[in-house]
């Protein structure tokens, strides 16, 4: 368990983060969203025992990171920001390191040793140096160092950052296949990342706390929730459609995107779409290619929501 | 095995990693050896001793050994893998030992390798054997007063290059606390016993008295602490930039 309790740390006369509280329980994974400079990244530092606060206190599984920094570290495992390593080491000479430095000993630490290796995939590049492995293997040496102990609580700052669509699915996976009984925070800006892993979303912006909720119900709060996009076959008949689409008395608006043949149709408030446009289709004859019904649009609702644009939901 | 000899070993891996563990001994061999034959007339002297080897330490110290200790810290703090040391369950005060004990280990082991010169004497003459290990104890806690002084520095900055020019500045006038260059600045004003404090901290007194051969208690304790001073000053740079 993580428990934040109003949390605050300066930088001089700069405040990273103000009076920031959030608690997160074995089984949940938190996605920790927020612009550049959010204080995110100052946030997890604070969880990690690498800050000191300023203000308020951090705990983890019950120990104060401040006043039992050994006990808490013990619990966690960290994936600090752009995940530093020693260069000149290899993957087996520093997972050796950190098993010595985290006591693991006997059948346990070989075990543990085999485990995370084969999970992150480092049996090839083992006894290479770390400074000549590519961004995604040093990306995985810093989380295997993180899952090693295997600790009852994970704190990864961006641990997709800079991977490939395929390494950022395998450590998608990765993170799921152990959220199972574990304390997961994650800090990231890939919205779908959001979607795909976590099942809490914190919004920070300019250090302090704007939302916390479901990824759902973030997604619900986007004006494309319920919308429908209407794919035409072809772009004679876009014209045709939209103004269709358009008499309907629940369409709120039509926004039409005429090179990818497409258009959105955000609902009123309230009104459901799809069943309308569907029978609108059917009896207008509309040429139409595809019908798809809108979650909502975590970049938009994230750009609402940290711009201060949203109106109260 | 400990938390401990993981980072001391950790460490002393890292240090010959880098080119600069190699130029370090080959200037350090290479100097130490033309100081003590064309600067020191060692055969000129017609002595059986080490005193000509042993009385350019200190100078040599002055620009090695703050080479070595500016990247203990500066360099992990610019990197970033500094994060990854302190956020591991290790209290700041065990990194902090390991990291100077394995940079003392192979300015240690540089010290070791100019046993050659130890061999020519004996082949020469037959020197007081006794002096010449009290010199080689005395030249090891000289190195170890500055690579602690140079590591608390490295610790306060994240450039090496800063860190090397502050230890090298702090290094030299601990070296001559004892001459007026630096005595003269304080007799203006200061009284005579804040005089006197400040001479008993030269490094150059307390070397010279053990090189000779005496190895007496006041000048091993005066190594012994100013170490110890400057790695407790150490962690609490950690601590204090932790709450920055």
């Amino acid at each position: 368990m993580i428990e934040v309790k109003t949390l605050t740390k300066r930088f001089g006369d700069v405040v990273a983060v103000r009076d920031l509280s959030f608690r997160v329980v074995p089984g949940e994974i938190l996605g920790f969203l927020g612009p550049n400079g959010a204080g995110k990244t100052t946030t997890m530092r604070v969880i990690a025992g690498y800050l000191a606060p300023t203000a308020g206190t951090a705990s983890v599984c019950g120990h104060d990171v401040a006043r039992e920094p050994l006990a808490s570290r013990r619990c966690l495992g960290y994936l600090p920001e752009g995940a530093p390593l020693w260069p000149e080491m290899t993957p087996r000479g520093f997972l050796d390191f950190i098993a010595d430095v985290r006591g693991l000993a006997g059948d346990l630490r070989r075990r543990r040793l085999a485990e995370t290796i084969g999970r992150l995939g480092l049996e090839d590049v083992l006894e290479r140096s770390i400074e000549t492995l590519s961004k995604g293997f040093r990306r995985r040496v810093g989380l295997a160092q993180a899952i090693l102990h295997d600790p009852p609580v994970l704190v990864l700052d961006e641990p997709t950052d800079g991977l490939d669509p395929n390494q950022k699915h395998e450590v998608r996976t990765l993170i799921r296949e152990m959220a199972p009984g574990k304390t997961i925070v994650i800090s990231t800006h890939i919205l779908e990342e959001v979607h795909a892993v976590c099942t809490r979303a914190i919004i920070v912006a300019r250090g302090e706390l704007l939302v916390d909720e479901r990824p759902a119900t973030l997604e619900a709060r986007s004006r494309y929730h319920n919308a429908v996009t209407v794919t035409a076959a072809a772009e004679a008949d876009l014209d045709r459609i939209a103004a269709a689409v358009r008499g309907l008395a629940q369409v709120a608006a039509v926004e039409v995107d005429a090179p990818d043949l497409r258009l959105t149709a955000l609902p009123r408030a309230g009104e459901e779409l799809y069943e309308r446009i569907a029978e609108l289709a059917r009896v207008e004859r509309l040429p139409l290619h595809g019908l798809r019904l809108e979650t909502g649009r975590l970049d938009e609702v994230f750009r609402a929501i940290t711009t201060g644009t949203e109106a109260a939901p | 095995m400990s938390a401990f000899s993981a980072v001391y070993r950790r460490e002393l891996a890292g240090s010959f990693a880098t080119p600069l563990a190699y130029v370090f001994i080959v200037i350090f061999l290479l100097l130490s050896g033309a100081f003590t034959f064309w600067l020191g007339g060692f055969y000129e002297r017609g002595q059986a001793d080490l005193a000509p080897f042993f009385s350019f330490h200190p100078w040599l110290y002055l620009f090695l050994v703050p080479a070595v200790a500016m990247r203990l810290w500066a360099e992990e703090r610019r990197s970033g893998s500094i994060e990854l040391l302190l956020t591991l369950p290790v209290r700041p005060g065990t990194i902090v030992l390991a990291k100077f004990l394995a940079a003392w280990t192979f300015v240690a082991l540089a010290l070791a390798l100019t046993v050659p010169i130890w061999i020519t004497v004996n082949y020469l003459g037959s020197p007081d054997n006794g002096a010449i290990l009290a010199g080689y104890l005395g030249s090891l806690a000289m190195a170890g007063a500055f690579l602690a002084i140079g590591g608390c520095l490295s610790a306060a900055t994240r450039s090496q290059v800063v860190a090397f020019i502050l230890t090298v500045v702090v290094c030299f006038l601990l070296l001559l606390a004892g001459q007026p260059l630096v005595l003269d600045a304080f007799r203006g004003w200061a009284t005579p016993a804040v005089v006197d404090a400040v001479a008993s901290l030269s490094f150059l007194t307390h070397f010279q008295a053990i090189s000779k051969g005496v190895l007496e208690l006041r000048d091993v304790l005066y190594f012994a602490m100013t170490i110890g001073v400057w790695l407790y000053a150490t962690t609490l740079v950690l601590e204090l930039r932790k709450a920055d």
